[in-house]
């Protein structure tokens, strides 16, 4: 344990609010030079708000924030990275445009004394920092042409080796293949060695364990438990990161659910041994009339990807898709929507139209149908009209801008869009993600009914509580492969956990 | 029922909370007619010869060709495309009209005579096939359509050069020599038929499924996509549409010009984009429509003719076309920042 030394980082009661909606309360957190320290807790539990903090992202929060023992605030991110400080996000933020080298040496090209790019300094230094990484590219090759993980691993290298003396990873090996694992932990363990303070955010626990001296539990915005990685298991873990007894508002899936015994209709789509690069390997599973079919996994696991390929946006490089029996290959989204296919994706801002009334978004879906060259506008308002009452889509007009509902109801728009159609499969996408637990409950609702009306439902989510709240059988998708199936057997939050 | 009440009871107020909101979501469309009707009142009082009937005449014929044009490019421009083809293309099927026409002894160029109705229906397949050539680059190969037309705008300009060979054509089908120059009743033909496109233009955008989808596909490319809309098939569509508008006004422009020749139309290109942008058409896509171009018509039209009617240096007068152009893309931009606060 590293109490001995004297924390370089300590922060005292830091509690941050976005809109009125406490992201932290009161969190105490130290970090000590030498050491890699991990995190882990669910979505939402303030994991990354705090590093966010710690790196300059937010200036603005309570509580005290002591560098070297001296109370320090930054101001921006730039404070930050002088004073040291340097943190890899969890979505990728390199300049795809730009060279390996250029990459590497973001914001501190080295110069000459007129001020023009050392070229060729540069590229060998970058070319040698990367070696020492174990990775082989040429420096001056356009950063967007290497593989996705690749491109991680470069980011990763660049804040490593940028002189930082403390570092925040937060979800660096979503994209990575094992052996790119191992080369980071290695390299991760020989810079704590040298003396640098590593911050570790992973949804993998073994990857938490095994590389890190002490772990820090997150839950609903507070530090839950620190221990040493040593005397912890993993069980242990996912039981102090979703909590038991009376502490959730909403209903937490703690305990272990029966799955029904399959009663399901025949199968509807199927899709086998799809794979898409490094996103998907052989995906095998067919979805059910009357049956809600939930995918799991950890953000970057090929949840997306698989979406986008169902409802015809990606063309997988292999593997074979079929509705009702009928093999498919969709050209087009419209391919896919004649075949059948419906997707809700995961963003609003994706997929509704926020400068047009509330009517046209629910009646593009079905224009082909009512209309063969005219537009029908009453017809189109009436049909609109009904879903809106049915779904209790506030408030019901029709004819408002989408812009002007409030994000649970847009999101019940674009399901509306889709139950006009409507489809034979419905593909989910996070469907309720940032919703209030009032419109949840409706969007379950909503789903059940349209089980019961005999749709093939897909719902794919990185939120336990989603999938065991919705979905009838479940697989758990982990880097691009479904590692394990539930189906009319007991599930739970911490097995769902366990097999991710 | 009294939270649903109270709910309609909001969105109404949100519909009605003011005169400033609603102004500020409507400024493309209240700017550019401000601007015609502070134009049209600026040369009536500089100029007795302006504000006369004769003139407004003149003004809606000088307006044509552009109307023309500018009808398949507002689907363009809808869609957040662009076409700089249009010019080009608009000149390069007015010369194949006048190259499939048999010509004078005295004009030297070795052209290919057929009936009228062959002429016509042959110039309007070469810009309808060069206009699908944009289609296909820009959807297929996914070239981004402000380069696609950039090499079409020269293509079209090459075919045009090998057709007359720095010679000038005369002659054109009768068909196309009345709706160009001829008139009907005092009224010229070539208003006619810019007037008879552009309520066409208005009619399909406004009441039919294709039209509904060419502002879907403007608004939120994306959603569209999801939507699952053939995005593509739309683009191309549109790409196609704005050849054949521009091939039509070649054609009628060479008979109204009464002459076939290389670099005619130049001057259009900017003109037809004006008139759109000018008109209050967003640049960013699904906002807008014809009704917006007849503003910027008249507005460009306006301007033309009235700085003709006033005293003043003809060198100058390039210079205001181009501030004003200027700040009309500057409200463009405005109304749509505007328009996107007054939706949040």
């Amino acid at each position: 344990m590293t109490q001995g030394r004297s924390a370089i980082l300590e922060l005292h009661q830091i509690t941050k609010a976005f809109g009125g909606v406490e992201a932290l309360r009161g969190v105490d957190f130290a970090l000590h030079a030498g050491e890699i320290h991990g995190l882990v807790g669910e979505n939402g539990a303030g994991k990354s708000t705090l590093m966010k903090i710690i790196a300059g992202v937010h200036p603005e929060f309570s509580g005290r924030f002591m560098l070297d023992g001296k109370e320090t605030r930054f101001r921006s991110t730039r404070d930050a990275h002088a004073a040291g400080i340097g943190m890899v996000h969890q979505e990728l933020s390199v300049a795809p445009d730009l060279t390996v080298a250029e990459n590497v040496f973001l914001g501190n090209q080295p110069t000459n004394r007129l001020g023009f790019v050392q070229w060729r300094r540069m590229a060998r230094e970058a070319g040698e920092q990367l070696a020492r990484f174990g990775i082989d590219v040429d420096p001056m090759t356009r950063l967007g042409d290497l593989p996705i993980g690749l491109q991680q691993l470069i980011e990763i290298a660049r804040v490593l080796f940028s002189g930082a003396r403390i570092i925040i990873l937060d979800e660096p090996t979503s994209a990575l293949s094992p052996p790119e694992v191992e080369r980071l932990f290695a390299t991760l363990h020989k810079l704590r060695d040298e003396g640098t303070s590593i911050v570790f955010i992973s949804h993998f626990i073994e990857d938490i364990l095994r590389v890190s001296d002490v772990v820090t539990v997150f839950r609903n915005g507070r530090k839950i438990a620190e221990t040493a990685s040593a005397d912890t298991t993993k069980g242990a873990l996912i039981e102090a990161m979703i909590g038991r007894g009376g502490e959730a508002l909403e209903h937490s899936y703690t305990d272990d659910l029966m799955l029904p015994q399959s009663s399901a209709g025949a199968a509807v789509l199927k899709v086998d041994q799809l794979s898409l690069r490094r996103s998907l390997q052989d995906v095998s599973f067919e979805a059910r009339s009357g049956e809600v079919l939930g995918i799991y996994g950890f953000m970057g696991c090929g949840q997306l990807e698989l979406s986008r390929i169902l409802f015809g946006k990606l063309r997988p490089d292999g593997g074979t898709l079929a509705v009702d029996g009928a093999a498919k290959r969709f050209r087009s989204t419209a391919a896919a929507r004649r075949a059948g296919v419906a997707l809700v994706p995961e963003s609003r801002r994706a997929m509704l139209f926020h400068q047009e009334p509330v009517y046209k978004n629910i009646s593009i879906s079905i224009l082909e149908r009512i209309s063969a060259l005219l537009l029908k506008p009453v017809r189109e308002r009436a049909i609109a009209q009904r879903q809106v009452e049915q779904l209790q889509i506030r408030p019901p007009v029709v004819g408002l801008d989408l812009g002007m509902l409030s994000g649970g109801n847009q999101q019940k728009v674009a399901l509306a869009k889709w139950l006009a159609y409507p489809p034979r499969v419905l593909v989910l996408c996070e469907p309720t993600r940032g919703m209030d637990v009032g419109a949840k409950n409706d969007v379950i609702n909503i789903v059940r009914d349209l089980r019961a009306k005999g749709l093939a439902i897909i719902v794919l989510s990185t939120e336990p509580e989603t999938v065991l709240s919705l979905a009838d059988r479940i697989l758990v998708l982990k880097r691009g492969a479904v590692v394990r199936e539930f189906a009319g057997e007991a599930v739970s939050k911490d097995r769902l956990l366990e097999a991710a | 029922m009294a939270s649903s009440d109270g709910a309609t009871a909001r969105a109404d107020h949100q519909r009605s909370r003011g005169l400033a909101p609603f102004l500020r979501s409507q400024m493309r469309n209240i700017a550019p007619f401000l601007t015609l009707i502070f134009l049209s009142g600026f040369f009536a009082i500089a100029s007795p010869s302006f504000a006369t009937i004769d003139n407004v005449g003149n003004i809606l014929t000088q307006v044509s060709v552009t109307g023309i044009i500018a009808v398949g490019l507002t689907f363009v421009i809808l869609c957040a495309e662009i076409d700089l083809s249009i010019a080009s293309i608009a000149n390069v099927t007015g010369i194949a009209v006048a190259y499939f026409t048999l010509q004078e002894s005295y004009v030297n160029i070795a052209n290919v005579p057929m009936p009228g109705i062959v002429a016509i229906l042959l110039a309007l397949a070469l810009c309808a096939l060069l206009g699908l050539v944009n289609a296909l680059g820009l959807t297929m190969i996914g070239i981004p359509s402000f380069i696609m037309t950039l090499a079409m705008m020269q293509i079209a300009a090459g075919v045009s050069a090998l057709l007359v060979r720095g010679q000038i054509a005369y002659k054109v089908p009768p068909l196309i020599t009345t709706l160009g120059s001829g008139s009907i009743g005092g009224i010229p033909w070539i208003v006619i038929v810019a007037a008879v496109m552009l309520l066409g233009g208005h009619l399909v955008l406004t009441y039919t499924r294709f039209g509904r989808y060419v502002y879907m596909v403007g608004g939120n490319r994306e959603a569209a996509e999801f939507a699952g809309l053939n995005v593509k098939l739309i683009l191309g569509s549109v790409m196609v549409i704005s050849a054949v508008c521009s091939g039509i006004g070649g054609m009628l422009g060479v008979a109204h010009f009464g002459s076939a020749q290389q670099n005619e139309f130049d001057t259009y290109l900017l003109d037809s984009i004006a008139a759109v942008v000018v008109g209050g058409t967003s640049l960013f896509g699904g906002r807008g429509g014809i009704g917006n171009t007849i503003v910027g018509l008249f507005v460009l039209g306006v301007l033309n003719n009235g700085l003709d009617h006033v005293n003043i240096d003809s060198f100058l007068k390039i210079l205001i076309r181009g501030l004003i152009l200027l700040a009309a893309l500057i409200i463009n931009v405005y109304a749509q920042r505007l328009r996107e606060q007054a939706a949040d």
